[in-house]
């Protein structure tokens, strides 16, 4: 027997003991982004307003493209499997062009990142455009930051009720004009709209529009920022973007620090006075909720709002813009270093300064030069390469091709006259929305005639085909070598076809069978 | 060990855990996120009700919508013979002939006759119907009971030497083994090669002409050229159903092989047999 002080007594903790429990969650703190103005917040209604443009009225495009093929600019035919792209037609096959535009949008992506930082976060991005949107309508309603942190805190009065149902219904009508503009990418949009209002439009109309009306009115409206912090990858992958002359938004502290709300205080008492006053407008104007002066994070979209709130901030002091701007951080580092004396003290803004209030001559600032580095470049040359090969390829693709599957069941059928007889279906894809007289002529295969199922005429080896105008022909061919020609086992001939009008042809090499013992 | 490890960088609390000195934050969740998972119990706990999902000793509760995937595909399956409803009393009113002519009712018909084919046929005729030795090619042009359409249901409906079909197509060729000499027979399936191809001993080919014109023509014709009403084979083309050659032809003469085939109107039913008769002349060599 053990006493109890013999037992071994092990490390260890009960991890989900209700002592060191932690809350299981925690309430999303309310973020009222106040209106910012100036050159940056212009910039983005322009962005607001072209991207918002081309998602609405794209569908509404026309194009002619003859009698054969809808008239609609930009239009997924999934019923029929055709994309169309103004002058450009997609069959399935060709999906690559897809494919490659994609390549293309990610390579395009870390261009952008390695540049300008997260551009397409803060200006394009549709979850920021719409959240831009829906607090337009929120701040037109509810007034800007203090009325609506008022109106939220207080109780729920009649005022507040018409205010809030007010917004919540335009923010759905919003929402139902976004989901709605998606369907007519895939339908002749004036036709689809009066199906859609008068009731008779496909289900599944009807359920895309209400799918995506919820998803921009939940994502838009209630969720907002935390659909970036949450849910979305890319403020993760970013920071392998970056690099340290990549530009993003940045409190510039070797001038800002230390901040002071009593600045001419402090400089009675001898303090260093930095040119941040700590008036937190930054912070008001940010739709994300952050304090960018606590540094890159990954919850900044870098929509630059912060950089005219307090350049607005420090045109009123009279200071130089700039506090927080577009930097590196490489020219951040340098600018440091001089601030604090190379690391040796914190940082001090005379060090900055030269004797008359100038910026001193050995901080660093910005110069375009930084774009041209290996790294942008390699992702210029991978991005152009993909796109010359695209154009490349689309310039020079076929519009008229043949295919054949020869049958493999039986492999040749020997005839009462001796003669070899191989099955052949042959596709003819007329890939372009006009009526075509396709010519199939056999070449090589020495004495042998074909016969096409469904044309009544005798064997012969060259066949006039009519195909519908984007579409595909589908023919049963018969190909018959008299027994006196039959070669080898295998022989290969060519199937070629040819349009007449357009002198456009393809060839598919196909093999001729016949048994061993025929020749 | 404190109770709380906070994280130095952060000031969140961490979980306790350890793994080489990596330590995991214990950050609450978004309320949201907690607000999605108690829907998503809620929502499983309805499903289970709405559908059929617990297993009880026999079976599993039914669910109170009444789902089961058994019945989805007894509709569609259904709604698939409503949707061929039109075509199939087309066919079952038309005669053959009539069906290979309408481009429609021809691709509908060689659909299904391909189908009845591959369940059916392909045990004697292969899966692309070009038999073996013994079993007719039926993608050939060479048709022992003849090749028309029509001809074709005819057999498929009545078959070949089917004995409980009364209308079934009867041929029987007598063994010669003991009707002609040995000799006799030497000389006549020589003379039966040299229809078609060249031969050993051409001294041979005179005699059995004679023993040919005096045995054989009644049912093969005097040219050879056989007898469709009979289903007397050509003699003088290339296709050989149990093989070519003088030995194999006499060993036919001596004691000949006959195929059977069954009757399959009473199995398959008369628009079957007509879909099976459309598919087979769509094969290449009907006439």
């Amino acid at each position: 027997m053990l006493d109890n002080t013999q037992v071994e007594r092990l490390e260890a903790e009960a991890v989900n003991s209700a002592r060191i429990r932690q809350p299981l969650y925690a309430p999303r703190k309310k973020v009222f982004p106040k209106r910012a103005s100036g050159s940056f917040r212009r910039f983005k209604w322009l962005v607001m307003a072209i991207t918002l443009g081309i998602y609405y009225l794209t569908p509404w495009l026309r194009w002619d493209r003859g009698p054969f093929a809808p008239d609609q600019a930009v239009l997924i035919d999934l019923a029929n499997r055709r994309f169309y792209f103004f002058f450009i037609e997609i069959w399935p096959q060709e999906f690559y062009y897809v494919a490659g535009l994609l390549v293309m949008a990610g390579v395009g992506l870390f261009l952008v990142t390695s540049t300008v930082g997260r551009a397409w976060c803060g200006y394009t991005c549709p979850q920021t455009v719409w959240v831009d949107l829906f607090l337009v309508v929120e701040r037109a309603i509810e007034g800007d930051r203090n009325a609506r942190m008022k109106l939220d805190a207080g109780p729920w009065t009649a005022r507040k009720l018409v205010l809030r149902l007010s917004k919540h219904t335009i923010w759905l009508v919003i929402a139902a004009a976004t989901g709605g503009a998606w369907i007519f990418y895939f339908a002749d949009a004036p036709t689809l709209i009066g199906e859609v209002f008068t009731g008779t439009a496909a289900p599944v109309a009807y359920i895309t529009i209400a799918v995506l009306t919820a998803t921009t009115y939940t994502f838009g409206g209630l969720m907002r920022e935390q659909v970036c912090t949450y849910m979305c990858p890319w403020p993760r992958i970013q920071a392998a973007m970056l690099d340290e002359n990549s530009l993003t938004v940045t409190y510039n502290d070797w001038r800002g620090e230390p901040r002071s709300r009593h600045a001419k205080k402090a400089q009675a008492a001898g303090q260093p006075v930095g040119d941040c006053v700590d008036c937190n407008a930054c912070v008001a104007v940010c739709p994300m909720g952050i304090d960018i002066r606590d540094g890159q994070q990954l919850e900044c979209i870098t929509c630059a709002l912060c950089i005219d709130a307090c350049d607005g901030v420090m045109d009123k002091l009279g200071k130089e813009r700039g506090l927080i701007s577009y930097a590196t951080l490489s020219d951040y580092n340098v600018n440091m270093a001089v601030a604090t004396a190379g690391g040796s003290c914190s940082v001090n803004p005379s060090l900055v300064r030269t004797d008359g209030g100038a910026f001193s001559d050995k901080l660093a600032h910005f110069h375009i030069r930084k774009i041209f580095r290996p790294r942008t470049f390699i992702y210029m040359g991978a991005w152009s390469a993909i796109g010359l090969a695209l154009v490349y390829s689309l310039l020079t693709r076929d519009r008229l091709e043949v295919n054949v599957l020869h049958d493999r069941n039986p492999q040749f059928v020997t005839l009462s006259d001796g003669s070899i007889r191989n099955g052949y279906t042959v596709k003819l894809l007329n890939m372009i929305p006009e009526p075509r007289t396709i010519i199939v002529t056999m070449q090589g295969l020495q004495g042998a005639e074909m016969n096409v199922v469904g044309v009544d005429l005798p064997a012969d080896r060259s066949f006039a085909i009519a195909v519908e105008p984007d579409r595909l022909k589908t023919l049963k061919v018969f190909v018959r070598q008299p027994a006196d020609q039959v070669g080898s086992a295998t022989q290969t001939f060519k199937f070629r076809v040819e349009d007449k009008a357009s002198f456009e042809t393809d060839e598919y090499t196909a093999t001729f069978n016949a048994p061993e013992i025929a020749r | 060990m404190s109770n709380e490890h906070i994280d130095e960088v952060s000031g969140v609390p961490t979980t306790g855990h350890e793994w080489d000195g990596i330590k995991e934050l214990n950050n609450p969740l978004p309320r949201w996120w907690v607000w999605t998972f108690y829907i998503t119990i809620v929502w499983a706990i309805g499903y289970t009700i709405a559908y059929p999902a617990w297993p009880m000793l026999n079976s599993a509760t039914k669910g109170v919508l009444g789902y089961s995937s058994r019945n989805d595909v007894k509709n569609e399956l259904a709604a698939a013979e409503l949707a061929k409803a039109e075509y199939a009393a087309a066919v079952q009113s038309k005669t053959v002939s009539e069906i290979a002519g309408d481009d429609a009712l021809r691709e509908f018909a060689v659909a299904a006759g391909s189908a009845a084919f591959k369940v059916n046929c392909v045990q004697c005729h292969a899966s692309g119907a070009q038999g073996s030795k013994g079993f007719p090619n039926l993608n050939d042009d060479d048709w022992l009971w003849g090749g028309s359409a029509e001809q074709i249901q005819q057999t498929i409906t009545h078959g070949i030497r089917f004995a409980s079909d009364p209308d079934t197509r009867l041929a029987e060729m007598p063994a010669f083994g003991e009707i002609i000499t040995p000799d006799q027979i030497v000389q006549a399936s020589a003379y039966v090669a040299s229809l078609s191809g060249p031969v050993q001993d051409a001294k041979l080919v005179e005699p059995g002409a004679q023993v040919f014109a005096e045995n054989c023509a009644a049912c093969h014709g005097d040219n050879a050229k056989g007898n469709k009403e009979l289903g007397a084979p050509d003699l003088t083309d290339a296709i050989w159903l149990y093989g070519s050659g003088e030995t194999a032809i006499a060993a036919q003469i001596r004691a000949p092989r006959h195929g059977v085939m069954p009757a399959w109107v009473e199995r398959l039913g008369e628009t079957r047999v007509k879909e099976l008769a459309v598919y087979i002349h769509s094969l290449g060599g009907g006439e």
